[in-house]
Formats: C-alpha cells, structure tokens, sequence
C-alpha cells in the first residue's frame, strides 16, 4: 500500500541502521516522546538495530497511560449512572480503575460502547435522544480535533443529551518535564509527528534553545524512525542543538489551521494531572467555558474524590525515562497485559506493554 | 489510538456544510467514511492522514520523494563538503 510499503523497505531500514553505527561515537539517550512511536519501534525491531551507543528512552506520550486513575474512577462512575451510554476508544476499557475498570462495569451491565471515532458518538446520541451519552475523550494534541469537532458539530445539530469527559493532555509541557526532572538524562527528542500535524513546530524552538537540545519532528514507521535518530545523532555528534522536521510529508511547519481553529473554538488550557508523574501546569485542555452544558463532569457533577495509586507500579519514573520497564520488580510477573498493575501495561502504545510483547511474544 | 494512517480519497460524500465534510477512503483496500473538514482542498485522488474518523493532513507527494531520498541527499552533500 502507497506510503506504507515504502517506508518500510528493508534494504532501507538496513541502510539506515548501517549510517547510525557509522555515525555514533558517543553514548546519546534520545526520548520518543510518542507511544505509537515506541510501538513501532519494539514492533519492527529496531531497537536491536541500533548501536550501542544509542539509548532510546520511551516518553509519556501514551494517552491511555497518562489518564490519571481518578478520571477513569469517573467515567465508571458516569457508566453506572441510569439512562447513560458512555463511549470509549477501545483500549482506555481494561485500565485498571481504583475499584474496577470500564470493561469490568460494562460485563457488570453498564452500557459502555467502544467507538473509533467521537464523531459516531454524536450519531449515537442523536439514534438515542432519551439517554444521555458520554464519550471518555483522551489524548494528546492530535486527538482533539475530532473530539472538539464533535462537541461542535453536537451544538450545530441541537444535540443536548451528549458530552464529554476530557482528559486532554499536551506535549511540549511534557517534554519540559521531563527535562526539569534531574533524574532524567535526555541528549535529544524525537518530536511526535501527528501532535505536529495539528499544531505546527513553533513550539518546539524555544525548547531547543533553551534546553540546548536537538528537537527532531519524526513520523512512525521504521524509515521514518530511523531516519530521525540519524538526525538527531548527526546533531548530537556535531554539537548542533536545532528543531528539524523529518515528517515534512504529513507536518507543515504551521500544522493544520482548520484543526487548530477548532481546538481553538472548543477548548482552553488548564493544569493537568498525568498519572504516575503528577500535576504539569497548563499541560492539557479542557472544554470553553461557553461550551459547559458538553462537559459531563460540569454537567453531571461528578465525585471528584482522588484514589491513591498502587505502591508497586513504578510508572512514573518509567513514563519519564528513568527506568526501563525490566526494571520493574512486577514485570511479567504481577504485571502482565492481561492482569496489568498499571496503565502503560495495558495500551499497546504503553512502554511496559511493548516491552512484554518483545520479550515474550517475539 | 494514536495511530493515524494513510489513505487514498475515493468519493466525496457530502460538502454542503464545510463542518460535515466527508468522503469515502479506502486503506488498502478497505473503506470507510471521514471526515474531510480539516483538509479543505484535498480531492478525490488525494493521500490523507487519517485519525479517530477525521483526516488531520493531506500528504504532500513531492516531500514523500524528498524523504525516501534523504539518505542518497546527505551522502552527496558529505561528499561536497
Ligand atoms: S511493569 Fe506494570 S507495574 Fe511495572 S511499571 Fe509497568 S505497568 Fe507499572
């Protein structure tokens, strides 16, 4: 298929991983911001590709396993309410809540729908005008086009009986937090190119220059991925610290005007709790004031009591860049994707889970 | 769920109202609808990236080209140097 086979060629891969042994002379620890990224890294191998000298170290870019607990408390809490259908993306259903999780009060007889699109959830609630229905909105930038499109296009249509519960989280306050953490030793970032598909590169800048680091906006198969760590090795290596676009394909330097004109018209920045790392200021989105009557926790008055979280998941510190997965004493042992103790065990974007696909699976 | 994939414009659905712009496209062989709204002047034909039901970009074939030779472009300018 056109723009997928070609980057995955493997007399390419090859030549890339040979240009990045060329390349390294020193030990480099780059992040991958994007969970889809450290998927596609584990999946097509290219971890075992790469010379020594380069670290790659997986970020908090996987929207499942930044969803702090209490929220998915909150969308259950919101399934057990009568007369409501809460819809998901599949795999926010088998995180572990406090008590349960989605999936767990779906079999329990709570109407819980998994959908692919939020926009179907607005077709769902106009098929169902005597229930109220929720969509459970989470992710990153890249996300939340279609999740504020189907607040407006709800509005537009008169469709009163839907709404969100919005976890929306943002990438470069991540990236800063990581950074600001001086546990965290990261040489360069490979920059989440669909986050840049919708919101441009500018951003980026200012953290190259102040954090004097390499910055490469990098796409998701093995070409692409390889190709950005040669780029930001080649920066490393020369000392350079720049924002390069390697997805220049798919990300215009501005991003998408028309999808962040509707960021723009449905949300406003507020403090974020990511779970496992804690609050980052202005780190997500949540909705406009003037459209309250689409935010289910406003419109619903949900609980907003908080649940510790386990004692044994060292999440944060893996989310972060600290440790790897194996070092977790529960990996593959109490913790596995079909009895996960933690969210980045569960999506298929988190760390722990691509690592126990690697070492089990392959 | 951040996956976002491409796939080729096969028909226009509906573009009466610029919000409700959609079409039918088809990733390898399989079809479903999307939401074109964020990529107003992509066309039947076109490549675009698509998220969650929305196309986020179109694909911009010259610079697909620009990456595929990216390898043969740094090794003649390392020999230039
Ligand atoms: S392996 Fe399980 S318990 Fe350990 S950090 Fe990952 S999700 Fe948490």
């Amino acid at each position: 298929m056109k723009h997928l086979t070609e980057y995955r060629d493997p007399h390419l891969v090859e030549q890339y991983a040979t240009e990045i042994r060329h390349l390294a002379t020193r030990p480099w620890n780059i992040m991958e911001v994007c969970g889809g990224q450290t998927h596609s890294l584990v999946k097509n191998g290219i971890l075992q590709l790469l010379p020594p000298e380069v670290n790659m170290v997986h970020g908090p870019g996987c929207p499942v396993c930044v969803t702090p607990l209490h929220m998915i408390d909150k969308a259950i809490w919101l399934a057990e309410q009568p007369n409501m259908i809460l819809c998901s993306f599949g795999d926010m259903l088998r995180v572990p809540g406090s008590r349960k999780s989605l999936l767990e009060a779906k079999a329990a007889g709570a109407d819980v729908r998994i959908l692919y699109s939020p926009l179907e959830a607005v077709k769902v609630a106009k098929d169902n005008p005597n229930k109220e229905v929720v969509f459970f909105a989470v992710g990153f930038e890249t996300t939340a086009p279609a999740n504020g499109m189907s607040v407006l296009h709800a509005h537009q249509l008169g469709v009163k009986n839907y709404s969100i519960l919005t976890s929306h989280v943002l990438v470069p306050p991540a990236i800063e937090a990581v950074m600001n953490d001086p546990e965290a030793r990261i040489n360069a970032f490979l920059a989440a190119g669909h986050v840049c598909t919708i919101m441009g590169i500018d951003e980026y800048f200012p953290i190259a220059e102040q954090y004097k680091i390499p910055i490469v906006v990098t796409g998701f198969e093995p070409v692409d991925l390889l190709q950005g760590i040669l780029m930001a090795v080649r920066q490393l290596e020369k000392g350079e610290h720049r924002v390069e676009n390697q997805y220049s394909r798919v990300v215009r330097p501005g991003g998408n005007p028309a999808a962040r004109n509707i960021i723009d018209r449905a949300f406003q920045v507020t403090d974020r709790e990511w779970r496992g790392i804690g609050t980052i200021p202005m780190s997500g989105w949540e909705l406009n004031d003037d459209l309250s009557g689409y935010d289910a926790n406003r419109k619903f008055n949900v609980p907003q009591e908080k649940a510790p979280e386990s004692t044994e998941c060292i999440a944060g510190q893996v989310l972060k860049g600290i440790k790897k997965p194996f070092d977790c004493p529960q990996f593959g042992k109490k913790c596995t994707p079909s009895n996960p103790l933690g969210a980045p065990m569960v999506s298929s974007e988190g760390a722990c889970a691509a690592y126990y696909y690697m070492r089990f699976e392959n | 769920m951040c996956l976002a994939i491409p796939g080729k414009i096969i028909t226009m659905l509906s573009d009466a109202d610029p919000a409700f712009r959609s079409g039918k496209v088809s990733f390898g062989g399989i079809n479903r609808e999307v939401n074109l709204s964020l990529v107003p002047d992509a066309k039947v034909g076109d490549y675009v990236l698509v998220h969650v039901g929305a196309a986020i970009s179109q694909i911009d074939e010259d610079e697909a080209q620009i990456t595929l030779d990216y390898l043969r472009q740094i090794g003649e300018l390392e020999e230039l140097e």
